[in-house]
C-alpha cells in the first residue's frame, strides 16, 4: 500500500499541467474559476483544443483515435483539468454515446460518428428521460415504427441537457410494445435537423436555459442509424451504468470549489475578522474537507482495485452519492459565506462580462452575484445520472440481495 | 498509488481473524467482560503465540519489526471481535513509545518481554485538564537525590491495571503548556505512592485514573534525555490513533454484516424486512460511511511514517473524526433496523 503515484504517473500529471498552462484559454479558465456561464463556443473550442493534442476522446482506446489512457491516467487528467479551470467535458458525446458506438455499433457507424465527437464538430445530447419515465426509465413510451428502411419516431423526451446546441441525439425508443418493457427498446441515433423535431427550453430556477423538452412528430430515422440489434437497446443503455468510474466523484472540481470557498471566506468579514476565523464556519469547512479527503482516497482505492482487476462492486454508486453530496455542501457554504449578498439576483450577472452600474456603489462583491443561482443549480446533482435514492437501491441490492 | 495489502499483511489479518473468530466469540467477550480482571490471560497468551504482540517490536528485540499497515490489518480483526485485551495499549501505543528509546537497555529488555507476552505496559500521559492537548503536562518530576519524585494525576489510562509497567510523562521543567520539559519515566505499577482508581469503560474495557504521590523512581527509569520526551509520546499517540481508526472500521464492518444478516432473515408483513426501501437506504448509508472511514484509516496508517509532524498529525485527527461519528451512526442505524421491527 502506498499513497504516492508512480514516477510515470507523476510525469503524466506534469505533462497535463504543461498542456493546460499553454493551451487553456484564459477567458475560459476565468469563467470556470469564477462560476460564470460558458457558451457553446467555449465548450467547442476546448474540445477542439483537446482533439488537436490527441486527447479528444479522454476515455477512448487508441484504435478509435483516443489517447489509450488507463483509468489512473484518466483520473489524473480529469483532476488536473478541473483544478486548472478547464470546462467539465460535456459527456453526452465522448463518454456516453461514443462507448456504446464502439462496443455495439458497426464499422460504418464508428467511422461516421466518432471523429466529429472527438473534434467537437458535432454536439450530442441524450434522449433518455420522458415525462412519465424518469427513474423507471424502462417504462419509456416514445415509439419507433419500422416503415421500409426508416423508423418513424413519435413521442416526447425531457430534461435534455443543452439539447438546444445539439446536432445529434441518441434516443431510447420503443420498437416492440408487446414484449416485456426492457425487451422492446432500441437505441437510435437521430439527426436533430430532421423534420418533425421541436426543441422547447425549460427555464430553471436560476433562470438558465440548460435543459429542454424535445418532441418527435413522425420523425424519419434511417434504419442504419440504429445501434446494434432491434429491441436490445436496454442492454446498451445499461452498459453505460457503472462504466464511468474515473470522474463520477468529481474530486478535482470539488477541490477547486473548496479552494474558492476558502478564498471567499478569507475575504468576507465577520465581527471585523475574516469569516474563515469564525470557529463555527471554519468547522463547517473542515468537515467538508475531511469528507472530500475520504472520498478522494475511496476513489483512489477503486482505481487501484481496477488495476488489480477486481470485480466491480457498488463503488460507482458510492462515489456518485458522496461526490454529489459534497459538491452540494460546498455550493451551500459558498452561498452562506456571502451572507445577505447571496440574495440579489440578476440573471445578467451570471455572464463573465457583466459589470455593476459604475455610477452607484456595487451591491455586494462580484463573486457573490452567482452563488445562490449556483446553489440552486447544483440541486440537480443528486437527481441526474440515476438519483441518489436509486444509487442506494443499487448498493443495497448488491449487499443485501433482496 | 496502490491500496492493495501485501501477501504478508493479508496473511497476518487472516491469521488473527481466524484465531479470534474461533476463540473470541461474543459469549467469550461477555464472560471476559464480566470477570473481575476484565481481560483474559489465556487469550493474551494465544495472541503472543501467534506473534502479534511482537508486531511493532524491532527485530533486534525479538520482534517482527512491522509498522502501521500491519497493525491496521490486525486492528480490524480486534474490532470485529471486540477484543478486550490490552493490545492497542501495550502492543501498539506503549510499544511504539518504548521503540523510540530502544538505546536504553531496560527499555529494550522490556520490549523483548512484551513481544513474548511476558510483560504489559501502558502509556499514562493525558491528565484531567489536558483534553487531548498533548503538551499539557502538570504532573511534576522533581530531582531527589539520585532519582526523581513524581507527583500528579493521570486520567483514564487504558489498561493501567493490566500493566506491569506504566510509562508516565512528567514535567521536569517548564510551564504546563510547554513542549519542552516533558520527561518520560518507566514506573512499576506497584511502586510506592502510586494508586489506581480502576473502573470498566462503557465498551467493557478496563482503565484507571493514576494518582502519583511522592513516587520515588531512580534516574535510570527516565527514558531518553531529560525534558525531551514529548515528540516520542506524540508519535506513539498518532500511531495509536491510526490503529484506533482501523479498530473502529472493524467494528463498523461487523455492524454492517450483522445488520445485513438480520434484515435478510427477519420477517414482518410476510416478507424479509430487507425488502423495505426505508431499511435498504439506511443500510446503503451504513456501507457508504464504512467505506469512507476505511479510506481514512488507510490514510492515517500510511501517514504514520511521516517525519513532518504537522503534516503527519493533521490527517490523524481527521480520520478519527470521520470514523468516530459514522461508527455512532452505524450503531444507531443498526438499533433502528433491529428494534423498529422487533
Amino acid at each position: 500500500m502506498r499513497l504516492e503515484f508512480t514516477e510515470q504517473e507523476q510525469a503524466f500529471r506534469e505533462e497535463v499541467r504543461a498542456f493546460l498552462r499553454e493551451k487553456l484559454p484564459a477567458q475560459i479558465r476565468d469563467k470556470v474559476l469564477n462560476g460564470f456561464e460558458l457558451s457553446r463556443e467555449d465548450h467547442v473550442l476546448w474540445q477542439r483544443t483537446l482533439h488537436e493534442r490527441g486527447w479528444g476522446g479522454v476515455s477512448w482506446p487508441k484504435e478509435f483515435g483516443g489517447p489509450g489512457w488507463n483509468s489512473v491516467q484518466q483520473y489524473i487528467f480529469e483532476e488536473e483539468t478541473a483544478l486548472a479551470g478547464a470546462p467539465r467535458l460535456i459527456p453526452f458525446g465522448t463518454k456516453m454515446v461514443a462507448p456504446v458506438i464502439m462496443a455495439f455499433g458497426n464499422a460504418a457507424q464508428q467511422q461516421r460518428f466518432l471523429p466529429p465527437i472527438s473534434s467537437g464538430a458535432e454536439w450530442w445530447c441524450q434522449g433518455y428521460s420522458e415525462p412519465g419515465a424518469g427513474s423507471d426509465l424502462a417504462s419509456l413510451k416514445t415509439r419507433a415504427v419500422l416503415q421500409g428502411d426508416h423508423y418513424v419516431v413519435n413521442g416526447q423526451k425531457t430534461w435534455n441537457t443543452l439539447g438546444q446546441y445539439a446536432d445529434w441525439i441518441f434516443c431510447l425508443v420503443r420498437t416492440d410494445t408487446a414484449a416485456k418493457q426492457q425487451s422492446g427498446i432500441s437505441f437510435l441515433l437521430i439527426d436533430m435537423k430532421s423534420p418533425g423535431i421541436t426543441v422547447r427550453p425549460i427555464t430553471l430556477l436560476d433562470g438558465a436555459h440548460e435543459v429542454n423538452e424535445i418532441w418527435f412528430e413522425d420523425v424519419r430515422v434511417p434504419v442504419q442509424n440504429r445501434v446494434g440489434d432491434e429491441n436490445k437497446g436496454w442492454t446498451y443503455a445499461k452498459f453505460l451504468l457503472g462504466h464511468e468510474r474515473t470522474n463520477i466523484a468529481g474530486i478535482g472540481g470539488a477541490k477547486r470549489e473548496l479552494a474558492r470557498l476558502k478564498r471567499i471566506a478569507a475575504t468576507e468579514q465577520k465581527n471585523g475578522r475574516p469569516l474563515i476565523e469564525d470557529p463555527l464556519f471554519a468547522a463547517n469547512i473542515a468537515q467538508v474537507e475531511i469528507d472530500l479527503w475520504a472520498l478522494e482516497i475511496t476513489n483512489l482505492r477503486v482505481l487501484s482495485g481496477e488495476r488489480g482487476s477486481k470485480a466491480p462492486g457498488p463503488e460507482a454508486s458510492i462515489l456518485k452519492i458522496r461526490g454529489t453530496e459534497i459538491a452540494q455542501r460546498i455550493s451551500e457554504l459558498l452561498m452562506r459565506a456571502v451572507g445577505a449578498y447571496a440574495l440579489p439576483f440578476r440573471r445578467e450577472a451570471m455572464a463573465a462580462g457583466w459589470q455593476p452600474d459604475p455610477t452607484r456603489e456595487a451591491p455586494g462583491p462580484r463573486y457573490a452575484a452567482t452563488l445562490a443561482a449556483a446553489y440552486m443549480n447544483q440541486r440537480k446533482l443528486s437527481i441526474f445520472g440515476g438519483t441518489n435514492e436509486i444509487q442506494k437501491n443499487i448498493i443495497s441490492k448488491m449487499i443485501v440481495g433482496l | 498509488m496502490n491500496f492493495e495489502f501485501s501477501d504478508e499483511q493479508q496473511q497476518l489479518h487472516d491469521t488473527v481473524d481466524r484465531y479470534l473468530s474461533d476463540q473470541y466469540s461474543f459469549d467469550k467477550f461477555r464472560a471476559v467482560n464480566a470477570s473481575a480482571l476484565g481481560w483474559d490471560k489465556a487469550s493474551w497468551a494465544g495472541l503472543a503465540e501467534l506473534g502479534v504482540l511482537a508486531l511493532n517490536v524491532p527485530t533486534a528485540q525479538g520482534g517482527l519489526g512491522f509498522g502501521p499497515l500491519e497493525t491496521l490489518s490486525v486492528m480490524g480483526a480486534c474490532g470485529r471481535s471486540l477484543l478486550l485485551e490490552p493490545f492497542l495499549s501495550s502492543a501498539v501505543i506503549a510499544t511504539a513509545t518504548l521503540r523510540a528509546f530502544v538505546d536504553d537497555q531496560a527499555a529494550a529488555e522490556l520490549l523483548t518481554r512484551m513481544a513474548a507476552g511476558d510483560a504489559i505496559a501502558a502509556l499514562a500521559h493525558f491528565e484531567p485538564g489536558s483534553r487531548f492537548e498533548s503538551q499539557w503536562v502538570t504532573t511534576r518530576a522533581r530531582k531527589a537525590g539520585d532519582g526523581y519524585t513524581l507527583d500528579g494525576h493521570k486520567a483514564v489510562v487504558m489498561h493501567a491495571g493490566a500493566a506491569d509497567t506504566l510509562l508516565i510523562s512528567a514535567r521536569t521543567f517548564g510551564e504546563t503548556k510547554d513542549s519542552n520539559g516533558v520527561s518520560l519515566f518507566r514506573v512499576p505499577r506497584d511502586a510506592k505512592g502510586l494508586k489506581l482508581d480502576a473502573y470498566p469503560t462503557i465498551d467493557g474495557q478496563r482503565a484507571a485514573d493514576v494518582y502519583l504521590q511522592g513516587v520515588e523512581v531512580p534516574a535510570s527509569s527516565r527514558l531518553g534525555a531529560e525534558g525531551a520526551a514529548l515528540a516520542a509520546i506524540e508519535a506513539a499517540l498518532d500511531i495509536g490513533l491510526a490503529a484506533l481508526c482501523a479498530e473502529a472500521v472493524g467494528v463498523m464492518q461487523a455492524l454492517v454484516d450483522a445488520t445485513v444478516a438480520y434484515v435478510q432473515s427477519r420477517q414482518q408483513f410476510g416478507v424479509a424486512i430487507g425488502r423495505f426501501q426505508a431499511l435498504q437506504h439506511r443500510i446503503a448509508d451504513m456501507l457508504i460511511h464504512l467505506e469512507q472511514a476505511r479510506s481514512m484509516s488507510y490514510l492515517a496508517a500510511l501517514r504514520c511514517a511521516d517525519e513532518n509532524v504537522p503534516e503527519r498529525r493533521a490527517p490523524y485527527r481527521q480520520p478519527k473524526l470521520s470514523s468516530g461519528s459514522p461508527r455512532d451512526s452505524s450503531a444507531s442505524r443498526l438499533c433502528n433496523c433491529m428494534a423498529a421491527w422487533a
